[in-house]
């Protein structure tokens, strides 16, 4: 379970909710548009130590298949999962 | 066994927010969370991980959270709690985080009222030593010399004057029954210190230094590592306060240099070399402090 | 039913403990003390089943509220004068959280100079904060109305803050017979706090968060439809509360005399009791005099007074605050809403009763005398030689 994108922005008074309470976790925008480099991950060189994981502020690298991966919508590309990784197995490259 | 990276809870409470990349302050909200999980309630006053996290329809939180006034964090928590109790609802935990602001200036004394009353709620103060969210002014949790928009740098005055406020030892002066210091550069000991802090009833304080890279002039990759050094150059100490007994988690054996820790950081760049003597010094002294409070030879 | 000699705190504890609150945090403040004082001892004694927290400030006492409310719990606290002013940060954060908790306020004086006695500058000035807000004559209607508050603050078409005032002193620490309803009664007519706006375990929510220029206009007009909805909701809480206790209340004014008045005073709280009594006196000389009394300021009870006023020939609004360089808040209140709907009377401002001064029946006779002359002018009686 985390936020997730929804498709529904409310707009129009009758979607506003009467008081300032609404479902948790309601997201309507990405943040891949802050980065200018985004972390790969080398399948062959990650152990799954998970160490980026847990470092990483904004929690957008997750466990798969004993190894991770990334949530690149999210992903603001700071860069610190790259140096926390002992093994040398996250690189970060320009965006295109 | 304490909750490690492997044992830790998937899911996510804290994301999509709006947070600068590489922000230490949302990556101790987001493990604290995760060690709390979904009966966590937290409490966020205004501040950067509010302003973040909770613009609406950005909802940031996928667990129960509310924005507190500044001043609030602590008499929010107590509320909620109290009004769960009341209703004869028991396992949660309410969680507040606040930053240094918010909890050594504006919310100290709401913060004090809880401690004194025992109230049963989580209080962690991530602390980045500034009103970054703001613009980076100055707080009582800034350290001596750092440069901020209201302690600018220049020929008359050097940046901030005054050293940080202990907060711990503050909330420890309480009788508090858990306060624990703490660094985002050493998550391990975070985990084990919120996982203990939701076992124990009534209040419980944990202060966790959260550098940000935007008000301390360091690259955005670079905030664990800085957390980590603040720790290891011995301006900064993990330890605990349980039961009226101070433990120190963390021993340096030597301190590495605090002129390598503090010359990474643009808000120190002006410091001239008598300034950090002058920070080592006091370094020097608090650790004495430390080792006579904490009663270790 | 039981008739019990209480003071106006005292009454006013009993209806909030017939109002069964679950929480309740609260900070002293003369004259405030005795109804918190109560409230404790009766927690004590297990007569009322709430947390009772101690808080260290009035900021914190109504954060804490708020707290409990943003959970789904019923929750109480009291202030008075520089308590209010102290809290006023959080007054605002209630009433955009549309939070129903109620409030009572011992109108008092506001520094400086420091006094302690009653007058209403304190809550007046929190009109704009988002708050219904009452205004009780006497120790009866202050207990009916710490019940009615909660059946009103809490309807799902209000979930708005409810601030309850009574003058202080002179009606705080003034004793009256005051009938005390049984709690089956009470249970019968206030029901349980039931809302969506709270933080669930079930669906998880995110509260009091941030709404940019796009949307703060939606939130705002909806929490102005909230207040506004009070009006009808006053009605229905009345007519219930009639049929259980067996009192009947008017709504937002209650009019004494105005129908054929040719003069009419405007007042509100504890002052009413006075002019009533004036009134009858000035009647038996054949001077068609009338009070119109406000129970409510907000929401505003502009269609009322219109309707009360507009067949008099003058009307004076009696009223123990001042907006200092404009006039009586409540006096422009009352004149704009006579303005919209384009009656035209000559209205008089009577600033009285500051820091307590007292007022005499002599003074409001003549007050009655003056409305004669259709004169329009501000007035401040206590300061000597009666020339402003």
């Amino acid at each position: 379970m985390k936020p997730f994108l929804r498709e529904k922005i409310p707009v129009a008074l009758s979607e506003i909710p009467e008081t300032p309470a609404y479902e948790a976790g309601y997201l309507v925008t990405k943040n891949a548009g802050w980065r200018n480099i985004r972390p790969v991950i080398n399948k062959e060189m990650c152990v799954g130590c998970l160490q980026c994981y847990l470092y990483c502020p904004d929690g957008v690298i997750f466990k798969k298949d004993g190894k991770v991966a990334i949530d690149y919508d999210f992903c603001k590309g700071c860069g610190i999962c790259k140096r926390i990784c002992k093994l040398g197995a996250i690189e970060m490259e320009a965006e295109k | 066994m304490s909750v490690t990276a492997k044992t830790l809870c998937e899911d996510e409470f804290f994301y999509g927010h709006k947070a600068c990349a590489g922000c230490g302050g949302s990556l101790a909200v987001r493990v604290a969370l995760k060690v709390l999980g979904e009966r966590a309630v937290a409490v966020l006053p205004a501040g950067c991980m509010s302003a973040v996290g909770f613009n609406f329809p950005q909802l940031c939180f996928g667990n129960n959270a509310i924005i507190s006034t500044f001043a609030g964090t602590a008499s929010m928590l107590t509320g909620i709690e109290a009004g769960l109790r009341a209703q004869g609802i028991t396992d949660f935990q309410a969680v507040g985080f606040a930053g240094d602001g918010g909890t050594a200036d504006i919310g100290l004394q709401a913060l004090s009222g809880a401690i004194d009353r025992n109230d049963d709620i989580l209080y962690i103060c991530y602390d980045n030593e500034a009103y970054m969210n703001t613009g980076i002014q100055k707080s009582s949790l800034t350290p001596f010399g750092a440069k901020t928009t209201t302690t600018p740098v220049g020929k008359n005055i050097r940046g901030n004057l005054r050293p940080k406020k202990n907060m711990f030892e503050i909330v420890a002066a309480h009788g508090i029954p858990y306060a624990a210091t703490a660094s985002i550069g050493y998550l391990n000991d975070f985990l084990r210190k919120v996982e203990k802090a939701s076992k124990i009833k009534g209040t419980k304080y944990i202060h966790i230094i959260a550098p940000c890279p935007t008000g301390w002039g360091t690259a955005t990759d670079m905030t664990v590592e800085i957390a980590k050094e603040v720790v290891d150059c011995g301006l900064w100490y993990l330890a605990e306060y349980e039961n009226g007994v101070y433990t120190l988690n963390y021993e340096p054996k030597q301190f590495t240099d605090p002129a390598e820790y503090l010359k990474k950081q643009g808000r120190f760049k002006h410091l001239t070399e008598e300034d950090i003597q002058t920070i080592t010094a006091s370094r020097d002294a608090k650790w004495e402090q430390i080792y006579k409070t904490f009663q270790i030879n | 039913m039981a008739k019990k000699f209480l003071s106006g705190n005292e009454a006013f504890a009993e209806g909030i403990r017939l109002a069964r609150p679950q929480v309740i945090s609260a900070y002293p403040i003369t004259p405030q003390t005795i109804v918190v004082e109560r409230l404790s001892e009766m927690v004590e004694d297990g007569s009322l089943k709430a947390e009772f927290i101690h808080v260290e400030s009035e900021h914190s006492a109504l954060s804490c509220a708020m707290g409990a409310s943003a959970v789904g719990a019923r929750a109480f606290t009291a202030t008075s004068s520089q308590g209010l002013l102290y809290m006023v940060e959080c007054l605002v954060y209630a009433s955009g959280g549309r939070f129903p908790i109620v409030m009572m306020n011992a109108n008092r004086s506001t520094a400086l100079p420091w006094n302690i006695y009653g007058d209403q500058r304190d809550s007046i000035a929190l009109l704009d904060s988002g708050w219904i807000q009452s205004y009780a004559e006497n120790a009866q209607e202050a207990l009916d109305l710490a019940l009615m508050s909660y059946y009103i603050a809490e309807h799902k078409n209000v979930s708005t803050p409810y601030m309850a005032n009574l003058d202080g002193f002179v009606l705080t620490h003034t004793y009256e017979v005051v009938d005390v309803p049984t709690q089956e009664q009470a249970d019968a007519f206030l029901p349980r706090f039931e809302t969506e706006n709270k933080l669930d375990f079930a669906h998880p929510r995110n509260l009091g968060f941030s709404a940019g220029p796009d949307h703060n206009t939606q939130f705002k007009y909806k929490e102005h439809l909230g207040l506004l909805r009070v009006r009808e909701i006053v009605n229905e809480a009345e007519a219930r509360f009639a049929e259980i206790f067996g009192r009947r209340y008017t709504g937002l004014t209650e009019n004494y005399r105005t129908k054929d008045a040719d003069f009419i005073l405007v007042t509100l709280g504890s002052i009413s009791g006075l002019v009533r009594e004036v009134v009858d006196g000035l009647r038996e000389k054949n001077i068609k005099a009338g009070l119109l009394r406000l129970r409510y300021l907000r929401p505003f009870p502009d269609e009322e007074i219109v309707r009360a006023l507009s067949g008099a020939k003058a009307a004076a609004v009696l009223e123990k605050d001042i907006s200092f360089g404009g006039d009586g808040t409540v006096y422009t209140n009352v004149t704009a809403a006579l303005q919209k709907a384009g009656v035209r009377l000559p209205v008089s401002d009577y600033i009285v009763g500051l820091g307590g001064r007292n007022i005499s029946a002599e003074e409001i006779e003549q007050i009655f005398e003056e409305l004669k002359r259709g004169a329009v002018k501000t007035v401040f009686l206590g300061i000597g030689g009666e020339d402003a």
